[in-house]
């Protein structure tokens, strides 16, 4: 992560442009260093702040950069990624299932990574590259796996299947001739109660095969 | 008799327009071009690429956001309710409660036991006492948890064997027990004493929840007296008539609107309470109201799969045939009136060919969230017991068990008065193509060989099935519009649950009029501007619809051809529709593009509408199946894995291979888990509460539980006299013999055999070594 690409926006300039608490406070009243996980080093670094109890509704400015576009907002520090991206960014594509950890609709990359949106605090995942099932687009052309989806009838009433495509889009990103168990296991972390496992293997079979450019 | 007007689907109480039968029916088609290939959906596109808006996904503008508080007890009272808190946080619009006059809304949880909207009574866990509406969904919750209640907890029954005691709480005044239901044929007794071998056993299957991919909830919204409601649901017309008349609305005022619906399997058929707390709560703040509920609540009050304790005596002769079938049931549908034990008899009366049934089934009340109609409503239960049955049976008497059931194979409805024949039956063909494709005889040998030593255990099994529906029926409307340019749009009332349903319809429409489907628009599932149709339930969407589809296209393409034949001066019958074009029979050179026709042009649009006819009279349309599958089993950990499994279906027409094929898997999965991990826990004894109320505790099938290897065989009986397009249902079948056919297996594979659901490593180890101890 690097705070220059978004120097725009609160990351460079945190002191000024937040209103409520500062990010930084915020991550040191919750006082847990997983939480650092989204923003790795630079946090180790700095000198610890004292601890500001944050209330609902007071409000927080980050910037997130999902498909490419960076989005000013402001927030609760309470507030999921699956919330913002729904209710905040009308970005609907992303599915609300559970809401703790254990279906996978709300899946989304975050460098590259599938990642539960419901599960990771939209302040956690500033500075990171997030993409949902809209980025995947190119225009109005459906991406590979999507593509692959729609040939291999791999859902049935979709609602599962933009997390279902977010996690083979993951697969595929880091084990471009998946085997079948690495299918499985890619997609082992959503649900399908329609009860598509099948074509979704197939389909990211298939999809890996058009991506690596071939047709057969 | 017509089966859809039971009631199982909510089509009984609704008020329902006549259907006039078509002028003239259409035959059966010869020959097809499009329906039966594999075509992907008309609407993937749309479910691929996040485009496609749920009710979940939906946000109007100065849009609420509601909660609902819910009894945290399985029996209580309300005694006091103080809000005082929520009422100053920010944000929050409204709260209504048990003591708020809009509590007293009547809510009918069947025609004969009414409640209210909030009832200061909880009879479970889960039960609505107040709800709020906030700016946002966080305040929402938060407004929630600032409400105090002063409760009195009242004692409570959670455990179906101790809903008779004397001294067990009343969940109801007048007790208990909800209803017994008797049926018999024969002589009984008599049937037992021809026997040559009779078998008794008990079995139990525990309560499932449908947890369908989308939340249940919806958004209302009030446009001066006329309220619309966008909810995620199985049939628009069924919310509409409840809505109505609870809320004292006429019909026209009450605007229903489903289109994408993330799954159902019957828990989405009718309106739901929150339907009503939203949009009292919209009414009270003139603002939009979204109000969807979480994936714990649905959990405890959307609705569930009742448990069924089975009691099953069969009679055999040596030579197979079936001579008896004494079966009793106990179950529950929770709270209220909900079905505990509708159809669970069902394919003991049906299935097989036996002159002496008896059947007695007892529902009864205990506190826990009321059941739902759940995929094949009593089927898999009935088919948990008889297909296990019929499995030790055939072990007895020493014949295959495919053979056996070859013996017992009905051709017409022993169960239905009159004894109806089937309009056709595929159920021999089922077992004997499915046997074939599956490599039943050589699989069954194989592991009759397999040596004794070795902890991993192959085991092959089979069930089969019939689904009591399936056949649809009226009512339907619907109406197919041309464009002057030669393009279609359809306009029908049912939902598309997943199963495919518009792309069904749109191939209909391409078969009948040439067009591509890829023109056809598909407006649905809208009581403000569709037709009327029952909801998507009882997989008859695709034969009451596909039909009433087709008509409509035969009556467009009747006034096409006689709007050519003006142009072309020559008569109607000589005319035909090719492509983009009508051209004469007589004639080929005769020929005139669709667009060009002037008629047509003149009038802007032709509308077509198409009713459904009536079913065939004295017949019965049900689709027939048969699923074989191979398991290994590791004795020393009580794991299964699903190797594979093959399912034979006889649902009439394919009319979409690809589709068929994943309704095929879907079922399939959906059984493994009702056969393998799924399993409602209540504490019985000590608090009463669901203690897995998540899906980290309740486990449904994941990738790594299905096998790659699951074959979808159809069987196509050329059924003529269903209805027109000659289909059957398909999304119920699929998932009722599964679970047996994996219980069959896994006896195969190590002998022991498991009666209760679901066979999980635990159960299935203690089985195995209280095998050892007695052994």
């Amino acid at each position: 992560m690097s705070e220059e690409k978004d120097a725009k926006g609160c990351m460079g300039n945190r002191n000024e442009c937040s209103k409520g608490v500062t990010r930084r406070q915020f991550l040191a009243s919750l006082g847990i260093g997983a939480v650092a996980v989204a923003s790795t080093g630079n946090l180790a670094g700095e000198k610890e702040a004292a601890a500001a109890v944050i209330k609902s509704g007071e409000a927080l400015e980050i910037s997130l950069r999902i498909n490419g576009h960076a989005h000013r907002l402001l927030i609760e520090p309470r507030w999921s990624l699956l919330h913002v991206i729904r209710q905040e960014l009308g970005l609907t594509g992303t599915k609300v299932s559970c809401e703790r950890g254990e279906c996978g609709a709300c899946t989304v990359l975050i460098n590259n990574i599938p990642r539960y949106a419901c599960m990771t605090l939209a302040v956690e995942a500033e500075g990171m590259e997030i993409t949902t099932i809209e980025g995947l687009l190119h225009g109005e052309k459906l991406g590979a796996v999507q593509q692959a989806f729609v040939e291999n009838d791999a859902l049935q009433c979709g609602y599962c299947t933009p997390g279902q495509i977010m996690a083979v889009e993951g697969l595929l990103r880091k084990t471009p001739n998946p085997s079948l168990d690495q299918i499985r296991d890619g997609v082992s972390g959503n649900l399908c109660r329609c009860g598509a496992y099948v074509n979704i293997f197939k389909a990211a079979k298939r999809a890996g095969e058009l991506k690596r450019g071939g047709t057969s | 008799m017509n089966d859809t007007d039971r009631g199982f689907y909510n089509s009984r109480d609704i008020p329902v327009p006549e259907t006039p039968m078509p002028d003239r029916n259409p035959k059966p088609w010869e020959k097809t071009e499009v329906i039966g290939k594999p075509l992907p959906r008309v609407d993937a596109y749309e479910r691929v690429s996040g485009n496609a808006v749920y009710p979940s996904d939906i946000v109007l503008p100065n849009m609420l956001h509601g909660a609902i508080l819910r009894s945290p007890y399985p029996h209580c009272l309300v005694q006091a309710i103080d809000t005082s808190a929520a009422e100053k946080m920010p944000g929050v619009r409204a709260i209504i409660t048990v003591s708020s006059p809009e509590a007293d809304l009547s809510w009918p949880y069947s025609p004969e036991v009414k409640t209210k909207l909030f009832d200061p009574h909880c009879r479970f866990e889960g039960e609505e006492i107040a709800a709020v509406a906030t700016d946002t969904i966080y305040q929402a919750w938060d407004a929630i948890r600032s409400i105090k209640v002063k409760y009195t907890i009242l004692p409570f029954v959670a455990d179906e064997a101790k809903a008779f005691a004397a001294d067990a709480p009343r969940v109801h005044t007048d007790g208990n027990k909800l209803k017994t239901e008797n049926y018999s044929r024969g002589d009984i007794e008599k049937g037992f004493a021809d026997a040559d071998v009779v078998l008794k056993e008990t079995y139990r299957s525990e309560s499932e929840l449908h947890t369908p991919s989308e939340l249940h909830g919806c958004v209302a919204q009030w446009d001066g007296d006329r309220l619309s409601i966008w909810q995620s649901t199985q049939g628009v017309y069924s919310i509409q008539a409840t809505v109505a008349e609870i809320m004292g609305l006429p019909l026209s005022k009450v605007r229903v609107i489903g289109h994408y619906m993330g799954g159902g399997f019957g828990s989405k058929l009718r309106a739901d309470k929150f339907t009503i707390i939203a949009a009292v709560l919209a009414r009270k703040t003139a603002r939009p109201v979204k109000l969807f509920m979480t994936r714990e609540e649905t959990m405890l009050a959307a609705g569930n799969r009742p448990p069924a304790s089975m009691r099953l005596k069969a009679g055999v002769k040596r030579d197979g045939i079936l001579t008896a079938l004494d079966f009793a049931v106990t179950g529950t549908g929770g709270a209220y009136p909900a079905g505990g034990t509708s159809l669970v008899d069902w394919l003991v009366r049906d299935l097989y060919s036996c002159p002496n049934v008896r059947t007695e089934m007892t529902d009864i009340y205990i506190n826990a969230g009321p059941a739902r109609p759940f995929r094949a409503p009593g089927h898999p239960q009935c088919s948990w017991a008889l297909e296990q049955m019929l499995d030790a049976l055939a072990e007895r008497i020493g014949m295959d068990p495919v053979d056996l059931r070859l013996k017992n194979i009905p051709s017409f409805s022993q169960a239905r008065p009159g004894n109806p024949p089937y309009t056709t039956t595929g159920l021999r063909e089922c077992l004997i193509e499915g046997a074939k494709a599956f490599g039943w005889y050589e699989a069954r040998k194989k592991t009759a060989e397999q040596k004794a030593d070795n902890h991993l255990r192959r085991g092959v099994g089979m069930a089969a099935a019939l689904w009591f529906a399936g056949g649809g029926g009226p009512p339907s409307t619907v109406i197919v519009k041309l464009f002057s340019d030669g393009s279609v749009s359809l306009n029908m009332g049912a939902s598309d649950i997943g199963t495919g349903t518009k792309t069904v319809m749109a191939m209909v429409i391409s078969e009948e009029l040439g067009v591509k489907p890829e023109v056809i628009q598909i407006e649905y599932a809208d009581t403000g501007t569709t037709q009327y149709a029952t909801p998507s339930g009882g997989s008859k969407t695709v034969p009451t619809e596909s039909p009433a589809v087709r008509a409509a296209a035969v009556h467009i393409k009747q006034q096409l051809l006689a709007l050519a034949a003006e142009d072309l001066k020559t008569d109607a019958t000589y005319l035909a529709l090719s492509g983009d074009a009508v051209i004469s029979r007589k004639d080929p050179s005769q020929k005139l593009k669709i667009k060009d026709i002037a008629g047509l042009k003149k009038r802007g649009l032709i509308v077509g509408v198409g009713y459904r006819g009536p079913n065939p009279d004295g017949k019965v349309v049900n689709p027939f199946a048969a699923q074989f599958c191979e398991v290994e089993v590791n004795t020393l950990t009580g794991e299964i894995t699903v190797l594979r499994f093959l399912g034979a279906h006889d649902s009439g027409r394919v009319m979409n291979r690809l589709t068929f094929d994943c309704q095929v898997c879907g079922g399939i999965t959906m059984g493994i888990g009702f056969g393998l991990t799924e399993e409602r826990i209540l504490d019985r004894d000590q608090t009463g509460k669901m203690v897995n109320r998540n899906w980290h505790d309740y486990k449904i099938p994941t990738a790594m539980d299905v096998p790659a290897d699951i074959i979808s065989l159809p069987i196509e009986t050329n059924d003529k006299e269903a209805n027109t397009t000659g289909a059957k249902g398909l999304g119920e079948p699929v998932t009722i013999p599964t679970a047996a056919a994996i219980a069959n297996a896994v006896y195969n594979a190590v002998g022991v055999r498991i009666t209760n659901t679901p066979i999980n490593p635990l159960r299935l180890c203690n089985a195995l070594t209280s095998r050892r101890k007695e052994g």
